[in-house]
């Protein structure tokens, strides 16, 4: 299973990295698709004003990141530690996964 | 996938918070129930929650030449069926709305539905049709998040065009101008979400078995 991971891993690198090779640095700016929604709506509809601001915005560039990175620590941080549980579960009785599961089985309440 | 804040007109935006809301109050209910009567997969839910934070912070270069993220709904959708992953969904686009202005209050409801009720649908449905049509659990799981991860784009570029038709092309004309920003871009993004949810799913296999036979989630088929 190790292995055939690693595999879906090295994919997944894969395509995340393709975009930058097939783009020649300079060519396009890897904008996010949401501002350039934003830009297809100001040709459709010129003439439409937001009506509602975000009450609080990041204020540069480098705290917006952080609040990003912040995100996916969050999350990293939440999946290693369950993953890590289960395993430290697992392989200090292999057994018990089963009797849980077993216990799972039956009929509740 | 963010409609970003005021970018709907209010009747949208009324009508969208109307349609998503009894999902996620459905979701928040299924929640209490499940972890009374099964408190074992508890933990199991927060990991899904985290997945779907993690994923949805990573914006990633696509073939066309600009960015976007995936969602990382098709797993709990999957695990939990949709209307839980709703109520997950909502909380990370209220943390990306009130702390990075991404997506908005007033566009919450929209986006919910596109990303955590919509693409949910798609993936649990998918999940389980294919399933029971025979379909391996590695299989399955890939298409269902794939699809499910690109639904939630479809979904957001329609939102977008109903609100925006085209001066010249209508609905239509304007559904496929979004669709060529938000579907094309995405199309990469959501084979590498596929990809990644079936790592993720069988290292539940291999580590959480118990967990996935509380879940019912082969219908007492065991997971490999």
């Amino acid at each position: 299973m190790m292995k055939r991971n690693l595999i879906l891993l090295a994919l997944v690198v894969m395509l995340a990295i393709a975009p930058l090779l097939i783009h020649p640095p300079g060519t396009v700016e890897f904008a996010g698709a949401d501002g350039q929604a934003e830009l297809v709506i100001g040709e459709i509809a010129p003439d439409y004003e937001p009506w509602f601001q975000p009450l609080w915005e990041p204020p540069s560039g480098e705290i917006e990141s952080l609040l990003f990175a912040l995100q996916a620590a969050i999350g990293a941080g939440l999946l290693g530690y369950y993953f890590g549980l289960r395993r430290g579960r697992r392989d200090a009785d292999p057994a018990a996964d089963d009797t849980a599961a077993a216990r799972a089985d039956r009929p509740r309440a | 996938m963010h409609i970003m804040e005021g970018y709907l007109p209010a009747t949208h935006a009324a009508l969208w918070a109307a349609v998503s809301a009894p999902f996620v109050i459905h979701g928040a209910r299924r929640i209490t129930r499940l972890v009374r009567e099964t408190p074992e997969v508890k933990l199991l839910l927060a990991a899904s929650g985290a997945y779907v934070f993690v994923l949805s912070a990573l914006k990633l270069p696509s073939v066309t030449g600009s960015c976007s993220h995936p969602t990382g709904t098709g797993l709990a959708a999957t695990l939990f069926g949709p209307t839980v992953t709703a109520v997950l969904g909502t909380i990370v686009l209220l943390f990306q709305a009130l702390l990075l202005a991404h997506g908005g209050l007033t566009t919450l409801g929209a986006n919910v539905f596109s990303m955590a009720i919509a693409g949910p649908f798609v993936a649990w449905g998918l999940f389980h049709g294919l399933t029971r049509m025979g379909a391996g659990a590695a299989l399955a799981i890939f298409v269902a998040a794939t699809l499910g991860d690109l639904a939630t784009y479809v979904v957001t570029s329609l939102q977008l065009a109903l609100a925006f038709p085209d001066p010249a092309g209508g609905i239509a004309g304007a559904a496929s101008k979004f669709l060529g920003i938000f579907a094309l871009t995405q199309v990469p993004l959501a084979i590498s979400e596929g990809l990644l949810t079936v790592v993720v799913f069988n290292m539940l296999g291999r580590y959480s078995r118990s967990e996935l036979k509380a879940l019912d989630l082969f219908r007492g088929r065991v997971a490999s």
